[in-house]
């Protein structure tokens, strides 16, 4: 996983990477939340280009990071989903809490 | 039941086995060419239901969460993924959409809800103090004709 931020945007970007279980997971959330918190970004971009499974313990990581960025005023923008992490994403209602772009690739 | 294919294994509730158990139903399901969905969506579904052995049943107690899948006529895929741990003391509450008991693990209460939207049927058999067992089932579609 790689964390930038971006200060003239107050966007923090995390690429995410591999298989997003609940393993994986808990340890990624301690590292997106220290970022959160020191950066208090506007935007958090979540890319998952580079996800190649994931289950509700991902959705569980997404729900958690709103809730986080919600009483800050913060956003979540989910980017480059492959069409089976854009299923369980659906599946989940993750429209409701975040921007979901389609073939973002950058 | 005639089974035509069978594997079983027994490993210790920590969270690196989740890949593992991924992992082996990939390799079960190889003889049986299933498509890339339906590997993703039963890659999934042990995920969730492994998962949910480690976190919920075994939160104050370590013990092994046992699989068996087996390979039944006509392509169905037969999951059963089963522990000693506390529990479930209310089935339906478990399965409500977004309901979970682990609220501070950032849990999402979705488990149950992407195990029976990716298989035909699920059944629960659990009770409190005397472990969970899951047994799910799934059809997979016709085998991709190798002369194409």
């Amino acid at each position: 996983m790689k964390l930038h931020y971006d200060t003239s945007s107050q966007e923090l970007l995390v690429r995410l990477d591999g298989e997003l279980d609940h393993h994986r997971s808990a340890m990624l959330r301690t590292e997106i939340d220290a970022a959160l918190y020191a950066h208090m970004p506007r935007i958090l971009v979540l890319d998952f280009q580079a996800v190649t499974f994931m289950d509700s313990s991902g959705i569980g990581l997404i729900m958690g990071r709103y809730k986080i960025l919600q009483p800050m005023g913060g956003e979540i923008r989910i980017q480059n989903a492959s069409a089976y992490i854009s299923r369980v994403l659906k599946l989940a209602g993750m429209e409701r809490l975040a921007q979901i772009c389609e073939g973002v690739n950058a | 039941m005639n089974t035509l294919n069978e594997f079983r294994c027994l490993f210790p509730a920590v969270s690196a086995n989740e890949a593992l158990a991924r992992a082996a139903l990939s390799a079960f399901l190889i003889p049986a060419d299933p498509t890339a969905q339906e590997l993703a969506d039963l890659r999934t579904v042990i995920s969730e239901a492994v998962t949910n052995a480690i976190v919920h049943g075994y939160r104050n107690c370590s013990g092994d969460v046992a699989v068996c899948l087996r390979m039944l006529p006509e392509r169905v895929l037969y999951i059963r993924v089963s522990d000693k741990g506390c529990g479930i003391p209310d089935i339906e509450q478990a399965m409500t959409p977004l309901y979970t008991s682990a609220p501070e693990e950032d849990r999402a209460g979705l488990g149950f809800a992407i195990m029976q939207e990716f298989t035909d049927s699920l059944h629960v058999r659990s009770s409190p103090g005397n472990g969970t067992v899951l047994t799910m089932r799934r059809k997979l579609g016709r085998i991709h004709a190798e002369d194409d």
